[in-house]
C-alpha cells in the first residue's frame, strides 16, 4: 500500500486517487500486463483531471519518475518473471510508457501559455543603456573628507587661486627671506603676487570677515614649481580647515582630527601624531595612521595631514584677538590619498583625463 | 640629517638601542625617516639549527651535519669547526650568500660530501677577531630569523632625522643628543674629547677685541660686523697632518662623510658633531699672517675648494689674508690656502656669520655647503668661542702641535629676551592643565632658565641654541612634546557651531557637478596652464616656458584633453569641468572667475541592438544642455540661449545678462571623429580683493551671502482636458522659428497652454530657401472642455496674423 499512498499523495491537488493500481506482487506475465494496463489507464486519467502545471508536473514523477514513479516500480518487477515471458512484458511496459508520455506531452501544450507580445521573447538581451558619467577621484576624496566634517560641523569656504604674498606668507607668519618659504619654490605672477602655495589663504580672509565661531574647510586647487612627474604636479587640490573660538585647545584638535581620521579609515585604525613644524602653527604635528593599504606590505604608519594650534601672529594679522580666541588648523592632501587607495601608479593619470581612466570611477 | 647612533650616545650616554631612540625622536622632537644598520653586509644571515651532526666519513676534523634554516627543507652541510654539536644554533649563511669579506658561499662538494651553506665564526661575520670555532647563538629565536634581530647591538646605525627648518640645534649630534638627554632624563657628556687636550688649549689666553687683535704675528680683523659679528681664531703650531685614527674615521664614515685627513676630519667632527662650521686654513699661505673679514674690490677673484674660479660682486663680503680673499664666508674654503699633507701650521676659524648674509653669498654663487646650510639656518651663535676650543683640542689629540694664539675678535651676541609662560596659558591651549612644576622640570632639562615670577607667570630664557623659542606658545609647544601628544586627552568637547555659510559658489559647484555626472559627463581636473596668451597672465618663473599662461576659457583645457583621448583612438569624449579662469586687470591680481565648461564629443548615446549606430552629439544637444545646465547653475533665475553673431552659436543669458556660450570646438582631430561642441558657463567672480589691511578685519561688513533659491508655486492641476492643432507653416528665408513663435504667443489667446516644434522640412517640393515647420499647440480652458468651434476661430486668426505680420503661410 505504500506505492499507492505515495501517488495519493504527491497527486493530491488533483483529488484523485487511482484504486487499480494495486501494490500487489507480481510474478507472472499476465499480472504484469494487468498491471501495465492499470497504469496506463489510472495514469490518463491523472493527467487528464490534472489541473495546472504544478499537477501535471506531479503526475509526470507519480507515473514516470526515475525513483518511485509507478513504471519504474514496475519495472523492478521484470527480473522476477520467467525469461521467456519477459520480451513480451518489456513490450508492454514500452508501449504503456510511451502512451502516458504522449499524453503528458499534450497535456502540457495546452497548458503553456501563448507566446506573449507584451515580453521580448528573449529577456537575456541588453537592455538600453545612457552613457553614465563620473566624479574625478580626488573629487571623490574630498567630498568624503567634507563629508566627515560637515558632521562636525564644518562649512565650505572659498577662494582665489593667485593671491598676494601677504596673504600667501605674511599673513601666515612667514618671515620674509625665511628658508621656509624658499622651500615651497613658488610661482610668481609678479613680485609681490603668486599662485597660492596652500588654501590658508581663504582661511586669513575668511577670518577677516566672519566673527568666531569659525569651524571651515577650505578645498582648493594651490601651485607648487615642481615638475610634473609620476609622484609630482605644478598644480594639485589640497584641503585645509579650520577651528576658531573662545577656549579652542589642542585637545579639541587632537580629538576632531582623531575622530575624523577614524572614520575615515573605517573605525579600527590607531591614530597618532609627531611634532612637526609649519609657520602658522605652534604647536604643530602630523597625523598618521595605522593603514594597510592592501600594498601587501602590511599594516603600517601613514601619515595623512599636517595640523596644529593656529599661531598667535596668524590670528593677530586676520584682526583676531590671540589672547582672547584660539584654534586649530589641519591640510591634506586628497590626490595622494587617492593615489594610495586606487592603486595609481603616475600621479599624471589624474590630469590627463583619459576617458578610459575616468570612466572606471562612474558607479 | 644622518646621525651615527653610537655618535650620539657619546653625548647623551643611554642605553637604549637605535629603534627605541629613533621611536623616541619620532615621538617628541623630529620625524625618523630612517633606520638602518651599518652592519647590512651581515643582513642575509639567518639563525640555523643544527639538527644533526656526524664525522666525515673521509676527513677526521670534518663534520656532516644537518642544518634547520627555518625553510623547511633540513640542509647538508659540512663544517670544520671542532665546536659544532647537534641542538646548537649558529650564524648561517645560506648559499647564495654573500660574506663581509666578499666571499660568496656557493652549493659545493666537500670531500665528497654536498655543502649548502656554511655555520659562520665570529671573525668571519667580522663580530670579533677570536676564532674558537663558530658562533654559538644562545637564543630562542627560531631557525630563519635575521641574526641582526638576535645578536643586538651589532656596531652603529645610521638615524635618517628630518629636520625642520625652525630647529637648526638638531643639525649636530650635541643637539640631537640635547634632545636624548633631556627624553630620557641623562646628563650630557663631553663626546669624544678628552679633558687634557681640552685644558692643553683653554691654557693659552684668549686675545679680545671688537674690531682687531693680534697674537703670535697672526691678526684678525674685522671690517663688516653686520655680515660677522665674530671671529674666533686659534693658531695651531707643529700639527702632523696624516690619516685619522679608527675612532674619528669611524665616526664620519657612520655618516656617510668621507675621511679626508685628521685636521679636516677634526673641522668635520666639529661640524657634525657641534653644530658649529669650522675652517682650517694653512697658515703659512696667508699673506702677512693676517685675517681681514672685509667687502671685496673690483674684480677680485677666488678659487674654491672645488676647483672652481668664482668672480665676486665687488663689495661681497669674503675672508681674506693680507693680500686677497681666501675663503667665501660661510660657504667654502679657498684651494691656495687648504691644509695639505706638507701643512705643519694651521689657523682655525670659527666664526659667526649672519643668516641673511650668507643666503646672499650662497645664492649668488650657486653652492650650498654643509657650513651655508648650518648658517642660514641659525647656529649658535653664543657657542664659536667653545667650538674652536673642542675643535683645537682635537685635533691635539688626533695631529699633535701646540695652540700658540686664541684671538677672538667681535661681539658676542646679545642675551635674548626672557619669554613669559603663563601655566594658566598652557592649560587653555593645551586642554587640561600640565601642574607648574611639569613645565619647569621640562623647560629646565631642554637648556632654559627658569625662575618663577608671578603667581601664574614663569620667567623663561631659553638657551642660546634655540632661536625658535620666542613667544610663549613656543614654549608651550616644548611642554606637550616632551610630555608626549599621546598624552593629550583625545575626547570630543561640546563645540560652538561656525558663522560661516557655505560659500555660495560651493553650493553651485555641487549642483553643477551632479547634474554632469547624471547627463553622462566625466569630471576632469586637467593642468591650468596653457601655451595661450588669451588670459595675458603669465607666470614669471613658469616650469615649462611653453606654456607659461594660465588659462582664459575652461574650454581651451577641454579641447587639449578632447585630442588626448582621440590621439588614443577614443571617440565618445564627454568632459567637463568646473575650475578658475584669469584675465589680466588693472589690479595687482588678475580677475578670476569660476566656470563650467563641457564637451560633448562622439555619439549622443551608447549603441545598442535596436539603434546600432546611434547619432552623433550635434548643436542641438549642446544647446539643450547649456540650457539645462544653465537652469541649475542659476536655479529659479530667467535662462535663454540667444543666437550669436560671434564664432559662438549661442549666448546663454541668465536675467538678461550674458554668462557663457555654446559653441564648436576646433580641435587638432582625425577625419573619424564627431564634431566636438563646448559650454562654457561663469558661475561668478571669486574675488580677491583685500578683505580688510594686515592686522584688521572688517566683520562689521560681513553681509550674509545668501544663496536662497526661490520657491516653486504651485499652480493648479488642470481638471479639464486638453485640444489642440497642428499648425504646418511654410517660412520664408528671412523669418526665424523664434519670430513664429513670438506671434503664435500673443495671438494664441490665454487658453494656449503650450507650443512645440515637431518638425522640420526642406526640399524640392517647396519654393526654393522655403522649409516648412510644424508647430503643435495646446489650449486648455480651466473649467470646461473646448468647443471645435472655439479651436477653429483661433487657428484662422492664428493663420491670418502669421500671413500679414511674417509672411508664413500654411502649407498646402
Amino acid at each position: 500500500m505504500r506505492r499507492q499512498c505515495d501517488l495519493a499523495s504527491a497527486a493530491a491537488v488533483c483529488i484523485f486517487v487511482p484504486t487499480t493500481s494495486t501494490c500487489a506482487p507480481v510474478t507472472t506475465l499476465a499480472q504484469f500486463l494487468a498491471r501495465a494496463d492499470a497504469i496506463a489507464r489510472d495514469g490518463a486519467a491523472l493527467i487528464h483531471t490534472a489541473v495546472g502545471r504544478e499537477a501535471l508536473d506531479a503526475a509526470r514523477v507519480a507515473l514516470l519518475g526515475r525513483k518511485q514513479g509507478l513504471l519504474t516500480t514496475l519495472m523492478a518487477a521484470l527480473p522476477a518473471l520467467p525469461t521467456e515471458d519477459r520480451r513480451a512484458a518489456g513490450a508492454a511496459m514500452n508501449a504503456t510508457k510511451q502512451a502516458l508520455e504522449l499524453t503528458l506531452t499534450s497535456a502540457e501544450a495546452v497548458l503553456a501559455p501563448p507566446p506573449d507580445a507584451s515580453r521580448p521573447p528573449d529577456l537575456t538581451m541588453p537592455g538600453r543603456d545612457r552613457w553614465t558619467g563620473a566624479v574625478h577621484p580626488v573629487s571623490l576624496v574630498i567630498d568624503e573628507i567634507s563629508a566627515i566634517f560637515r558632521e562636525l560641523g564644518f562649512t565650505i569656504a572659498l577662494g582665489p587661486e593667485a593671491e598676494t604674498e601677504w596673504y600667501n606668507f605674511g599673513a601666515l607668519n612667514f618671515p620674509p627671506d625665511h628658508p621656509a618659504m624658499e622651500a615651497h619654490d613658488t610661482l610668481y605672477l609678479s613680485d609681490d603676487t603668486l599662485l597660492r602655495t596652500h588654501t590658508s589663504p581663504v582661511q586669513v580672509r575668511t577670518l577677516q570677515t566672519y566673527t568666531p565661531p569659525v569651524r571651515i574647510l577650505c578645498p582648493g586647487n594651490v601651485y607648487r614649481r615642481d615638475f610634473f612627474d609620476a609622484t609630482h604636479a605644478p598644480s594639485f587640490m589640497q584641503i585645509e580647515g579650520l577651528c576658531i573660538d573662545e577656549g579652542v585647545s589642542f585637545v579639541d584638535l587632537k580629538a576632531t582630527l582623531s575622530e575624523f581620521a577614524r572614520r575615515f579609515y573605517s573605525g579600527s585604525s590607531r591614530v597618532r601624531l609627531r611634532p612637526s613644524f609649519f609657520p602658522f602653527v605652534e604647536p604643530g604635528a602630523e597625523m598618521d595612521v595605522e593603514v594597510d593599504l592592501g600594498d601587501g606590505k602590511g599594516s603600517r604608519w601613514v601619515e595623512i595631514l599636517g595640523c596644529g594650534m593656529v599661531h598667535p601672529r596668524v590670528l593677530d594679522g586676520a584682526g583676531i584677538d590671540s589672547e582672547k580666541y584660539s584654534g586649530w588648523a589641519f591640510g591634506m592632501g586628497p590626490a595622494r590619498i587617492a593615489m594610495s587607495r586606487h592603486k595609481l601608479p603616475d600621479i599624471r593619470l589624474l590630469y590627463d583625463s583619459d576617458v578610459r581612466f575616468l570612466e572606471q570611477f562612474s558607479r | 640629517m644622518i646621525v651615527s647612533h653610537a655618535w650620539l650616545r657619546s653625548f647623551a650616554p643611554h642605553d637604549k638601542s637605535a629603534e627605541e631612540i629613533g621611536e623616541l625622536l619620532n615621538d617628541h622632537t623630529v620625524t625618523l625617516d630612517g633606520l638602518e644598520s651599518l652592519r647590512s653586509d651581515i643582513a642575509s644571515i639567518v639563525v640555523g639549527l643544527v639538527v644533526e651532526q656526524a664525522p666525515h666519513p673521509d676527513s677526521d676534523h670534518l663534520s656532516i651535519t644537518k642544518v634547520d634554516d627555518g625553510s623547511g627543507t633540513l640542509l647538508d652541510v659540512v663544517c670544520g669547526a671542532p665546536n659544532v654539536a647537534a641542538g646548537v644554533k649558529y650564524p648561517f649563511a645560506r648559499s647564495g650568500t654573500t660574506m663581509p669579506d666578499g666571499l660568496r658561499i656557493e652549493k659545493r662538494k666537500i670531500r665528497g660530501q654536498t655543502s649548502n651553506g656554511m655555520l659562520c665564526s665570529a671573525r668571519e661575520l667580522k663580530l670579533g677577531y677570536e676564532h674558537d670555532g663558530i658562533l654559538a647563538l644562545t637564543t630562542a629565536a627560531a631557525p630563519g630569523t635575521p641574526i641582526l634581530q638576535v645578536l643586538g647591538e651589532v656596531g652603529d646605525s645610521q638615524l635618517n632625522l628630518d629636520v625642520l627648518p625652525n630647529r637648526p640645534d638638531l643639525l649636530s649630534h650635541r643637539g640631537m643628543a640635547r634632545e636624548v638627554s633631556a627624553l630620557l632624563n641623562v646628563p650630557m657628556a663631553l663626546g669624544d674629547l678628552t679633558e687634557a687636550a681640552r685644558q692643553a688649549v683653554t691654557a693659552v689666553p684668549v686675545v679680545q677685541d671688537a674690531r682687531q687683535a693680534t697674537a703670535d704675528g697672526v691678526s684678525v680683523r674685522l671690517d663688516d660686523p653686520a655680515s660677522c659679528p665674530r671671529y674666533n681664531a686659534i693658531v695651531i703650531r707643529g700639527v702632523a697632518v696624516g690619516p685619522s685614527p679608527d675612532w674619528l674615521r669611524e665616526r664620519l664614515e657612520a655618516v656617510g662623510a668621507r675621511s679626508i685627513n685628521n685636521i679636516v676630519d677634526a673641522t668635520n667632527y666639529i661640524l657634525l658633531g657641534l653644530g658649529h662650521p669650522v675652517h682650517a686654513f694653512d697658515l703659512t699661505k696667508l699673506t702677512g699672517h693676517a685675517i681681514v673679514v672685509r667687502p671685496t674690490g673690483d674684480g677680485e677673484q677666488l678659487v674654491t675648494l672645488d676647483g672652481i674660479a668664482r668672480s665676486l660682486a665687488a663689495g661681497t663680503t669674503v675672508i681674506c689674508d693680507g693680500a686677497r680673499p681666501v675663503a667665501l664666508a660661510g660657504v667654502m674654503g679657498g684651494r691656495e690656502s687648504e691644509v695639505t699633507p706638507d701643512t705643519t701650521e694651521i689657523l682655525l676659524e670659527v666664526a659667526n656669520f649672519h643668516p641673511r648674509f650668507v643666503r646672499r653669498v650662497r645664492r649668488a654663487v650657486g653652492l650650498i655647503t654643509d657650513a651655508s646650510y648650518r648658517y642660514e639656518r641659525g647656529i649658535d651663535d653664543a657657542s664659536s668661542a667653545e667650538a674652536a676650543t673642542h675643535c683645537a683640542a682635537l685635533i691635539l689629540q688626533v695631529a699633535g702641535g701646540r695652540v700658540t694664539a686664541r684671538i677672538d675678535v667681535g661681539a658676542a651676541p646679545a642675551p635674548r629676551p626672557a619669554v613669559t609662560l603663563r601655566p594658566s596659558r598652557v592649560a587653555r591651549l593645551l586642554g587640561d592643565p600640565v601642574a607648574a612644576d611639569e613645565s619647569i622640570r621640562i623647560l629646565r632639562a631642554l637648556g632654559c632658565v627658569v625662575t618663577q615670577s608671578g603667581p601664574d607667570a614663569l620667567e623663561v630664557m631659553p638657551p642660546t641654541w634655540r632661536h625658535d623659542l620666542l613667544i610663549e606658545v613656543d614654549l608651550i609647544e616644548e611642554v606637550v612634546r616632551v610630555r608626549g601628544f599621546d598624552t593629550v586627552s583625545d575626547e570630543l568637547r561640546a563645540f560652538r557651531p561656525g558663522t560661516v555659510p557655505d560659500h555660495p559658489m560651493h553650493v553651485t559647484e555641487v549642483r553643477v557637478r551632479t547634474f554632469l555626472v547624471g547627463r553622462g559627463l566625466y569630471e576632469t581636473r586637467p593642468m591650468p596652464f596653457t601655451t595661450d596668451s588669451a588670459s595675458g597672465v603669465r607666470v614669471l618663473n613658469p616650469l615649462a616656458e611653453d606654456e607659461p599662461y594660465l588659462r582664459a576659457s575652461i574650454l581651451d583645457s577641454l579641447a587639449r584633453r578632447a585630442e588626448y583621448n582621440l590621439n588614443r583612438m577614443e571617440g565618445d569624449v564627454r568632459l567637463f569641468e568646473v575650475g578658475h579662469v584669469f584675465a589680466r586687470s588693472a589690479g595687482r591680481l588678475p580677475v578670476e572667475e569660476v566656470r563650467v565648461g563641457a564637451l560633448l564629443l562622439g555619439k549622443c548615446r551608447p549603441p545598442h541592438f535596436t539603434d546600432p549606430d546611434p547619432a552623433l552629439f550635434d548643436a542641438w544637444d549642446a544647446k539643450s544642455l547649456a540650457l539645462d545646465l544653465a537652469r541649475v547653475a542659476f536655479p529659479g533665475q530667467a535662462v535663454a540661449l540667444v543666437p550669436s553673431d560671434t564664432a559662438a552659436m549661442w549666448r546663454v543669458q541668465v536675467n538678461g545678462t550674458d554668462v557663457g556660450g555654446v559653441r564648436r570646438l576646433a580641435l587638432d582631430k582625425p577625419v573619424w571623429a564627431g564634431e566636438a561642441l563646448g559650454v562654457e558657463l561663469t558661475l561668478g567672480v571669486m574675488s580677491s580683493d583685500d578683505v580688510a589691511p594686515a592686522g584688521q578685519h572688517a566683520h562689521a561688513f560681513a553681509g550674509r551671502m545668501s544663496a536662497a533659491v526661490p520657491h516653486v508655486v504651485y499652480r493648479t492641476v488642470p481638471v479639464t482636458p486638453a485640444s489642440g492643432f497642428d499648425l504646418a507653416l511654410v517660412l520664408p528665408p528671412s523669418v526665424r522659428a523664434d519670430d513664429v513663435e513670438k506671434l503664435l504667443r500673443e495671438h494664441g489667446g490665454e487658453l494656449l497652454e503650450s507650443l512645440q516644434v515637431f518638425d522640420e522640412y526642406r526640399g524640392d517640393r517647396l519654393p526654393a530657401g522655403m522649409r516648412s515647420v510644424g508647430w503643435r499647440l495646446q489650449f486648455r480652458h480651466p473649467e470646461r472642455t473646448l468647443r471645435d468651434k472655439e479651436l477653429d476661430g483661433r487657428r484662422s486668426k492664428l493663420v491670418a496674423a502669421l500671413q500679414r505680420e511674417l509672411g508664413v503661410t500654411v502649407r498646402g
